[in-house]
């Protein structure tokens, strides 16, 4: 069934009743070519491609709750490519291509919005990073753009510039391809597009164990329903995965935290783009429903909790107020948590594992929901070959013993 | 936001007077330049990341500004003991005898 004027004017004749299912819910078989661990949207979009890309249908993606409920469903959905590196720039630019025509690939709206992210500069140090980001991002063509204090005002006119002792606007750095887009929808999409094609999505099937054979290669995952075989297994987990990682016996350089966000009742059209503020920690946008969505910062320890501290947003909403006075009498409608996993360079680890046949996705921390189709996309990629993609082969997990790390720390300096 | 019994202080304090600092009982290799790269990486990087009992180090920096060890469950968040710096990880044993989160 295809999305169309069409499909749509005949579904209404009928009440919108008669919608087929979009993605069944399907009971595992007993082996697959491919077994990806975790259907949030990079575990789906993985899938997704195995099928469409390389002709590689037999595939399962297995979820311990409801697809996208993970990190997918809990999301700021931030997207931009704006990182530093030239690694990082090209893996997040990849992504950032492949958001630009998903809508019409997956036929499901995903709600792209090119609308921009602003980063505003506060300081001296501020104003010198964004400029060497500026020019760091340009030599690898990606679009970033220094507006100044005045600029930044017409682009977004509820902005104080004034010379206000706190937090002065002393310009900003605006990234015109970057956005937001509709998380759920990204989820669902892949996993529509995914089970079209061939590929089994089973729910509310935690993975267990992960079974090896007297070689080291893996053979299969233990799961609540039973063993399901397969020589190729992929690990996305996000806040998990280390979990997942010790089942077969792998220690990772991650840490999982508690990472919150809230949105506000909704409001008439009042911010336009992304902001960010680095210095007063904080980003906002506003939903197409007209919510505030604010992100806050990830809590001091690790935890699996799935909830974080009510002062971590206190904290957030102060320094939302500091920049945006015009919202201190908004009500917050809803808070929750996700639980993210950062490493220690805040680079994802996208590759092989030094068992045979065990691929990982992980380590996107914060701001991995922009690299939803990149990752997917560079994933398949590697499970097809068993080689990375030159885009991924940095984020091996090598270059944690090598010491060729990704340094993002500062780019990452909000989560998102 | 939880409460915190500083086991210097021997008083439950509000988590904003402490700060977080990482797994417990990670010792610095003292022979930094006879050990492989990978067991450099491991003291540097690798993380027990423990879904369940975990001991780390908590800093009482609005307090009495010193460093000890917390036993806390990352599932429920609940802190199981405290213990003073120097002292050994609690054994399994202990911290189940200590436990009343389930
Ligand atoms: C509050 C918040 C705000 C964020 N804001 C942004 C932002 O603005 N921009 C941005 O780019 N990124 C953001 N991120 C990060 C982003 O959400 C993640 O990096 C990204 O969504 C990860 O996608 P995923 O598909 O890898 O993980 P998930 O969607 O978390 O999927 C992993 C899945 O694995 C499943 N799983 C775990 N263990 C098992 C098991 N044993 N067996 C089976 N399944 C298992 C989980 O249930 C889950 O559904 C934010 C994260 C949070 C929490
Ligand atoms: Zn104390």
């Amino acid at each position: 069934m295809k999305f169309s004027a069409r499909s749509l004017f005949a579904n209404a004749l009928t009440g919108h009743k008669n919608w087929p299912e979009q993605f069944p819910d399907k009971e595992p078989e007993k082996q697959y070519d491919v077994i990806i661990v975790g259907a949030g949207g990079h575990g789906l979009g993985a899938a997704y491609y195995l099928a469409k890309k390389y002709g590689i249908r037999n595939v399962a993606v297995i979820e311990k709750g409801w697809l996208g409920g993970g990190n997918t469903g809990r999301n700021t959905t931030v997207i931009r490519s704006n990182y530093l590196y030239d690694e990082s720039a090209a893996i997040y630019d990849h992504s950032v291509d492949l958001w630009d025509g998903l809508s019409q690939e997956l036929n499901y709206n995903t709600m792209f919005s090119k609308r921009g992210v602003l980063m505003l500069a506060h300081n001296i140090h501020d104003v010198q990073s964004f400029q060497r980001h500026i020019h760091a991002n340009r030599l690898n063509g990606v679009d970033n753009q220094w507006l100044s204090r005045e600029d930044c005002k017409a682009f977004l006119p509820i902005l104080d510039i004034s010379e206000r002792p706190h937090y002065p606007v002393l310009g900003g750095a605006l990234q015109m391809r970057a956005g937001t887009a509709r998380h759920d929808s990204v989820a669902w999409g892949y996993a529509r597009a995914a089970s079209q094609i061939g590929v089994d999505i089973i729910q509310n099937c935690a993975v267990t164990g992960i079974r090896r054979s007297k070689d080291g290669a893996v053979t299969g995952v233990e799961t609540e329903k039973g063993f399901i075989k397969a020589n190729k297994i992929a690990v996305s987990a996000a806040g998990h995965s280390a979990v997942v990682m010790a089942m077969a016996g792998l220690r990772f350089p991650l840490e999982s935290y508690p990472l919150q966000a809230l949105v506000s009742e909704p409001v008439k059209p009042v911010m336009p783009c992304v902001v960010m503020s680095n210095a007063v920690h904080a980003y906002i946008s506003q939903s197409d429903k007209g919510e505030l969505v604010i992100g806050a910062g990830t809590d001091q320890y690790t935890s699996y909790s799935q909830r974080g501290a009510l002062h971590i947003l206190e904290h957030t909403l102060m320094s939302i107020c500091e920049l945006f006075p015009i919202f201190k009498r908004m009500r917050m409608l809803r808070s929750w948590a996700g639980i993210v996993d950062v490493t220690p360079d805040r680079s994802p680890i996208l590759g092989k594992t030094p068992i045979e046949g065990l691929y990982v996705n992980c380590g996107w921390g914060t701001g991995g929901f922009k690299a939803t189709p990149g990752a997917a996309d560079l994933l398949a990629y590697t499970i097809a070959h068993d080689e990375p993609h030159k885009i991924n082969a940095p984020f091996n997990l090598d270059r944690f013993t090598g010491g060729r790390l990704i340094d993002e720390a500062a780019a990452a300096a909000v989560a998102h | 936001m939880f409460l915190i019994h500083c086991p210097y202080c021997d008083e439950d304090r509000p988590e904003i007077e402490f700060s977080y600092a990482g797994e417990a009982h990670i010792a610095r290799p003292q022979n930094a330049d006879a050990i492989s790269d990978a067991e450099w990486s491991e003291y540097l990087f690798i993380r027990e990341n423990k879904r369940g009992i975990h001991c780390e180090r908590w800093w009482h920096t609005n307090g009495c500004n010193r460093f000890f060890n917390a036993v806390r469950n990352t599932v429920t968040d609940k802190f199981i003991m405290t213990y003073e710096m120097g002292e050994p990880r609690p054994t399994p044993e202990e911290i189940e005898a200590a436990r009343d989160d389930d």
